[in-house]
């Protein structure tokens, strides 16, 4: 099995309409802070690569970056950090994207059901939470739907903190994209949209992990 | 899709190994389907002859007449089944339901007998079920073919199951409510019947309203769930899963992954094919019962009809709990009951009828309710209140003098009257009407619940476990309706 760097993992969930946050991979530390100037501050700064996984574990995502020479150390530091096993690394800079609420989705290959699409409440304590909803791909309009009713929170996605309800629809949208992408591509057996962000209520990739056979 | 026909209507029965000692299973099941009341012909088959409930064994397979039994129903050691399969299918047996264990459940070698007689069967084009199960029962057949007890009363409720225990525990509940059982099978070591095939066959079988599977493993969860999707439009199904907190998360390169607990997945499974999900044995069996013997409702409005206070809020908090919701009540139904009551009702769901009610009462705002367009369901509580007073009358000392013949005979003719009302009103509006009591258990002989189980529905034990089967119907219903 192999991974997808977070670049790529992103431009395959774009291609069956998941949005996701923009960004920029670099080589130095001087592209990364021309590519954060025109992406605009504050930015995120990751280390990327198709081996590197685990970054936040590693440490290896600085969030907020708020200027040019904060983002000159920072890539200096995560291209330091970087260890022979990660293979081929590069720097991803993408805009910081604010929202209260963070979501999780993905797809997963149950040994007994195949690939199966699923919908959670995200952040640090998802795993401790494990308010989450699955159904077995492909999905319906209508499972997209259900599996979002499924959860628990319920508050957490109608209006919140003067954000406005998360649009359902275009949470229901990311599910069919992720059961479209497989579909598409039958050896992709994990995708992990991690956050998910809810901005002014609609969700946003802004990590992803694919996981090929 | 196999025909089980042979195996729930069947010409006749052979039974093999029959034996004349009344501890064995081959005297079981001999006595259990000669007592229940089987029409067709039935064979008692074991080497050594000799008599058994009175009629005489037949030493061979071989002094059955051809054409006239459609079962083979084994009782015999393992070693001895290849050759009694071969020779009953000479003899035109179709199916053959293997009680005998030493299979796939006791090692290696058990496997290849398995395995072998699977191959057997199939080119005997015989039908397979067990080895090591606990029997069928067809009750359109009144058969009992099992090494176990009970014999359900006639119902439309269809059993599959890879425990045998649990169809007697299902089976003992119909006994016990009255709601019955159309067909069921322990369906063992599954060795080539398995509970999906089963499911199969009771979708399309005239006799049976709603099946009701217990399972633990399924070989593949995938093509379980494509079988069922296409039968579940048709025939609710009502699912008991084992093992269903075992699945440990495993190590995953994703938090989809570790998220992604084999229960969990199992539940969304279940959503998405329209599988009526049950926590519990009772949850499971009253889920059936009801989808077996009431209406599906249009709505998720549940009006509260209840004769005491406490009784109603606990249960309006059951309807909120489960997703259902509490009807407000329309202005036209509550001036409709204004006129049948002293103003100290509620004038609120739960309706709270706080003993205003006169003879006629009960009946009337059953009927009002579940009459009106707004209400798509109703959970009746306060049935058997009169017959348990006048219980305690009927067994006292005083009685029957100082008018208490008089009044006991009022009492229990009074709540007759109202669970006849629950089942008529639900009859008359097509939506579900429930009646709750827990003398549905502390005493089943009480007028009320007796009278309806005599309806054919179930008295739920609390007002919660009417409310939970309610709320399983309207999430069929809801699936349904969506696609």
């Amino acid at each position: 099995m192999s991974t997808l760097s977070e670049a790529e993992s992103k431009r395959r969930l774009a291609r069956v309409g998941v949005p996701v946050v923009a960004d920029a991979v670099c080589a130095t530390p001087a592209d990364t802070v021309e590519a954060a100037r025109s992406l605009g501050f504050p930015v995120a700064i990751k280390l990327t690569g198709d081996a590197v996984t685990h970054k936040t574990e590693r440490g290896l995502v600085r969030l907020a970056v708020a200027d040019g020479d904060a983002v000159l150390a920072a890539a200096v530091e995560l291209l330091d950090a970087a260890r022979p096993e990660d293979g081929d690394v590069a720097l991803l800079v993408a805009p910081m994207v604010r929202g209260t609420r963070e979501l999780i989705a993905g797809l997963h290959t149950d040994p007994q059901f195949g690939r199966c699409v699923m919908v959670g409440i995200g952040g640090v304590l998802a795993e401790a939470i494990a308010d989450v909803s699955f159904r077995l791909a492909p999905i319906s309009a209508i499972d997209a739907a259900d599996m979002i009713d499924d959860l628990r929170a319920q508050r957490l996605l109608g209006a919140l903190r003067g954000e406005p309800p998360v649009d359902r629809d275009a949470l229901a949208g990311v599910l069919l994209g992720l059961s479209a992408l497989a579909e598409a591509e039958p050896e992709v057996v994990s995708v992990d949209v991690n956050p998910l962000i809810v901005v002014d209520g609609r969700p946003v990739a802004v990590d992803a992990l694919v996981e090929l056979e | 899709m196999k025909d089980l026909s042979p195996l729930f209507e069947p010409r006749g029965v052979i039974v093999a190994g029959a034996s004349t000692h009344p501890g064995k299973f081959g005297f079981v099941a001999l006595h259990n389907i000669l007592r229940s009341g089987y029409a067709g012909e039935v064979f008692a088959v074991n080497r050594d002859g000799g008599e058994i409930l009175g009629r005489d064994a037949l030493t061979s397979i071989d002094d059955v007449p051809a054409g006239t039994a459609d079962l083979l129903f084994a009782c015999t050691p393992a070693s001895a089944n290849a050759d009694l399969l071969r020779a009953c299918a000479a003899k035109g047996v179709r199916a053959a339901f293997i009680t005998s264990g030493g299979y796939a459940e006791s090692g290696e070698t058990g496997r290849a007998a398995e395995r072998a007689l699977v191959e057997l069967a199939d080119g005997l084009d015989m039908v397979l079920a067990g080895p090591n199960g606990q029997g069928v029962v067809s009750t359109p057949a009144s058969l009992c073919a099992q090494i176990v007890a009970p014999y359900p009363p006639p119902g439309r409720i269809a059993i599959a199951s890879q425990s045998g225990n649990f169809v007697s525990s299902f089976q003992n509940y119909a006994v016990q409510t009255g709601v019955g059982v159309s067909r069921a099978v322990s369906a063992g070591n599954a060795a080539a019947l398995t509970v999906p095939d089963l499911l199969d066959w009771y979708a399309r079988d005239p006799a049976t309203d709603v099946a009701l599977a217990y399972v633990e493993g399924l070989t593949d969860g995938r093509a379980f769930f494509e079988r069922i999707r296409r039968s579940t439009p048709e025939q609710p199904l009502v699912l008991l899963k084992g093992g269903a907190t075992s699945g440990g998360q495993r190590a995953a390169a994703s938090h989809t992954g570790a998220l992604a607990s084999d229960d969990l997945v199992f539940d969304g499974m279940c959503r998405q094919a329209g599988i009526t999900r049950a926590g519990s044995v009772e949850e499971a069996f009253e889920a059936a019962a009801t989808f077996a013997t009431q209406p599906l409702p249009r709505g998720p409005g549940v009006a509260v009809v209840t004769t005491a206070g406490g009784w109603g809020v606990v249960t309006a908090d059951a309807v909120v709990r489960t997703g259902l919701e509490l009807v407000e009540l329309p202005a036209d139904l509550l001036a409709a009951i204004d006129d049948k009551l002293p103003p100290r009702w509620s004038r609120n769901n739960p309706i709270d009828l706080a003993g205003g009610e006169t003879r006629d009462t009960i009946p009337e705002v059953l009927q009002l309710v579940a009459g009106h367009p707004a209400v798509d369901a109703v959970v009746y509580l306060g049935l058997g209140i009169q017959s348990n007073q006048a219980r305690l009358m009927r067994t006292g000392r005083f009685y029957p003098d100082h008018g208490l013949e008089r009044i006991v005979a009022y009492h229990e003719r009074q709540d007759a009257r109202f669970a006849l009302a629950a089942a008529e009103a639900s009859a008359a509006t097509g939506k579900p009407v429930l009646s709750a009591t827990e003398l549905a258990v502390a005493d089943p002989e009480n007028p009320g619940p007796r009278t309806v189980r005599e309806t054919g529905r179930l008295c739920y034990a609390s007002a919660n476990r009417a409310v939970v089967a309610l709320a399983h119907l309207w999430r069929y219903a809801r699936w349904r309706a969506a696609r």
